[in-house]
């Protein structure tokens, strides 16, 4: 049947435009592929890297992300265990399975009990990597792999990010352009993550916390050791 | 659930949303929750109006070669090791996710919110073969237990007030041992998340619509803030997205132009919380994700509408925009349009779809004001494409005697015999200037009712009265 339709279905499409079809060209449609330009980035976006940080962090938090600025990966452990403790959260998450995070010193917080893999319905809070920071509407990009199963963005109650400076771009366009670059091909899954989850569809009254995480807080090593705010 | 077609009785369903308080309750709060945030993002980012033009051009490219993108996107599709299976119609279409869920003896299905769901009516398919289809945006979950059709195509229970919620959820709620009603709104969102929550974790097969299919990638791209997409589609060994031609773009650098005005435009938000690109099945090294990957490619009367007058409205990407600028949406809802797709873009696209018999006249019901099309991020001109459908359904000698004689701006206004000769005597032109500037009139003469609590867009333009005046040379 499908075989059948495909090719009745990409007949009729042929017939309604008609051969000359102004703008119809098939090596256009190989040559925008195989380019694959950036149409338009934001000036919001273009501006030097220092000021995406900031543009990053004000953008994420109009959305109710909270971001907790630390110093080095060091400061990790601690930062995640003040934001649990303040928000009466158990001292126990689901960790990504990510090499990326294993420079991080969980060990000097034994209070904090970690394990990892996938998350389950059961985890309430889950910790993970981020492949890219997208200044521009503080967003979040986020790559399925063994090194980060997406269930640990969107199962629990609170989802923690631990986001590199240097990861922070302007424009969504730097990220796919930094993932092309290194030629892994496309995860199954890519996520952009703009704030927890949320509804309006009660009396357009926006609401919170729906089917995915109530709480998105990142945990930004800045490096160079600029000042810390909770 | 599926919508039996009432576009015909346009007339009667519009008198009886305007003397429906609650309707009127809800659709007061559709100017603070979309118009004035829609004006503030877009006052935010001065690339707007130059993304809307890159937008419009990226599918008009792709219309034109709408089947090398489509063949380009299936190859794709399939190096990732998905499938992906082209249906003519909406029974074709049903069949086979039906067979695909029967393929792994499914018993539950868990849906994020498809418009094209709805337009091949899929929850009674599946519902009548054993199946259960459980939608997970919460306001589709909200009309699936009120057992209605959607009213909006980004807020389908915007027609919907709190109380009514409420009762909704009382009587049902109590089967999962949540026997309180409640209503505050924290609190109906909480019940649903842990009725849902359940229902995500039993389905057998996630059910997706898509923004966009990505051709340089065989990618399906989702749009939610709910994050019912991603939890639809991580959980389940399945994966099925249900998609219409039209939706694909070519590369993952156009889908973000696109996107840039689409949440702008349909919520006034800078992005939506989740944006989610979905690329085949899991990888061999994946720890979680869907096992197998299907994309269930509609055509259901599209391909026809290419090279024709409306291939324009081919480029809509479903913001919802037109409606919540519509004065007519705005008095009457959804729901009176009688079919899956209200306001201005359902006026345009409804009788493409059931037909001019069913649904020719939907075109009336518009005041001209312009305001669709210019809140339109693609550029769709939805009001001239209405007075092409009027055109046709003329052509057919389709318009009732009644209608054909008292035909006015549209159904309601043409009910009122002293209002549509006094707007017929002082002529588009001078309503407009009575309008002043705002283009708004604050009352009319013999408008009662509708003039209290809204204001009275003043007609724009050729109007239907001067096409027939043109047409048939004046008489009435
Ligand atoms: S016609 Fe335009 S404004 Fe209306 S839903 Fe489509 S894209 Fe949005």
């Amino acid at each position: 049947m499908s075989g059948d339709a495909r090719a009745r279905i990409l007949a009729t499409i042929r017939d309604s435009l008609g051969a000359d079809a102004p703008g119809r060209d098939e090596s256009a449609v190989e040559a925008r592929l195989a380019a694959h330009e950036p149409n338009l980035i934001p000036a919001r976006a273009r501006i030097d890297p220092g000021a995406q940080v900031d543009l990053f962090v004000e953008m994420a938090e109009e959305v109710s992300t909270t971001v907790a600025r630390v110093a080095g990966a060091d400061e990790v452990p601690g930062a995640v265990a003040d934001y649990l403790a303040t928000h009466n959260l158990p001292a126990v998450a689901k960790l990504a399975p990510d090499p990326g995070l294993d420079d991080i010193p969980w060990a000097e917080r034994p209070t904090l009990t970690l394990s990892r893999g996938k998350a389950v319905d059961e985890d309430a809070v889950t910790i993970t990597g981020a492949f890219a920071g997208i200044a521009e509407t503080g967003t979040l990009m986020l790559l399925s792999g063994p090194d980060h199963p997406t269930t640990l963005n969107i199962l629990p109650e609170t989802h923690i990010v631990v986001l590199r400076r240097e990861h922070i771009v302007g424009a969504y366009e730097e990220g796919w352009a930094r993932l092309r670059a290194e030629g892994r091909g496309m995860p199954r899954t890519v996520g952009f993550v703009t704030g927890p989850s949320r509804s309006a569809d009660i009396e357009q009254t926006i609401l919170i916390g729906a089917h995915g995480p109530r709480r998105l807080h990142i945990v930004l090593i800045d490096g160079d050791g600029e000042e810390t705010e909770a | 659930m599926t919508m039996a077609v009432t576009s015909p009785r346009f007339r009667e369903n519009a008198r009886r949303a305007l003397a429906d308080a609650p309707l009127q309750q809800a659709l007061a709060k559709m100017k603070a929750g979309f118009v004035d945030k829609r004006l503030r993002a877009v006052e935010r980012l001065p690339e707007f109006d130059a993304l809307r033009d890159l937008s419009r051009d990226i599918k008009d490219h792709v219309l034109v070669n709408l089947d090398h993108y489509l063949e380009r996107f299936e190859a794709r599709v399939v190096e990732c090791g998905g499938e992906v299976h082209w249906c003519a119609d909406a029974a074709e279409a049903r069949d086979v996710i039906l067979a695909l869920c029967r393929s792994v003896d499914a018993r539950s299905v868990t849906k994020s919110k498809s418009m094209i769901a709805e337009e091949i009516g899929i929850n009674d398919h599946l519902e009548a073969h054993g199946i259960e289809p459980v939608e997970t945006d919460l306001g589709e979950y909200i009309i699936q237990l009120a057992k209605e059709p959607p009213s909006h195509i980004i807020a389908p229970a915007v027609h919907k007030t709190r109380d009514q919620i409420a009762d909704l959820f009382h009587a049902s709620h109590a089967a999962y041992g949540i026997t309180e009603r409640r209503d505050d709104p924290r609190a109906l969102l909480d019940d649903a998340r842990q009725v849902l929550r359940r229902k995500y974790l039993a389905a057998d097969v996630g059910l997706t619509g898509a923004n966009f299919l990505i051709a340089e990638t065989g990618s399906s791209v989702t749009v939610t803030n709910e994050g019912n997409a991603e939890l639809t589609q991580i959980l389940p060994k399945m994966h099925i997205v249900l998609a219409s031609l039209e939706k694909v773009v070519p590369t993952l650098e156009d889908a973000m132009t696109i996107l840039r005005v689409l949440a702008r435009s349909a919520t006034g938000q800078e992005f939506s919380s989740y944006t989610t690109f979905a690329t085949g099945p899991r990888r061999a090294d994946d720890a979680d994700g869907p096992e197998a990957f299907h994309v269930v490619l509609l055509d259901n009367g599209r391909s026809g509408m290419l090279g024709t007058e409306f291939q324009d409205m081919l480029r809509c990407i479903r913001c919802g925009a037109c409606l919540n600028h519509c004065p007519i949406y705005a008095s009457v809802g959804g729901h009176a349009y009688g079919w899956v797709y209200p306001g201005p873009m359902g006026a345009v696209l409804t009788p493409k779809l059931i037909g001019i018999d069913l649904a020719g006249h939907l075109p009336n019901a518009s005041t001209f004001c312009g305001m669709c099309e210019s809140v339109c991020p693609m550029h769709i001109p939805l009001p001239k494409m209405m007075r092409h459908w009027r055109e046709r359904e003329f052509a057919q000698k389709l318009s009732p005697p009644r209608h054909r004689a008292g035909i006015a701006l549209w159904a309601w206004f043409a009910e009122r015999p002293a209002l549509y000769r006094f707007a017929a005597r002082l002529g588009v032109g001078v309503l407009g200037l009575i309008a002043g500037r705002r283009g708004r009139l604050k009352s009319l003469p013999g408008a009662g009712g509708w003039t209290v609590g809204r204001d009275f867009p003043a007609p724009e333009g050729r109007t239907f009265l001067d096409l027939w005046a043109r047409r048939d040379g004046g008489g009435r």
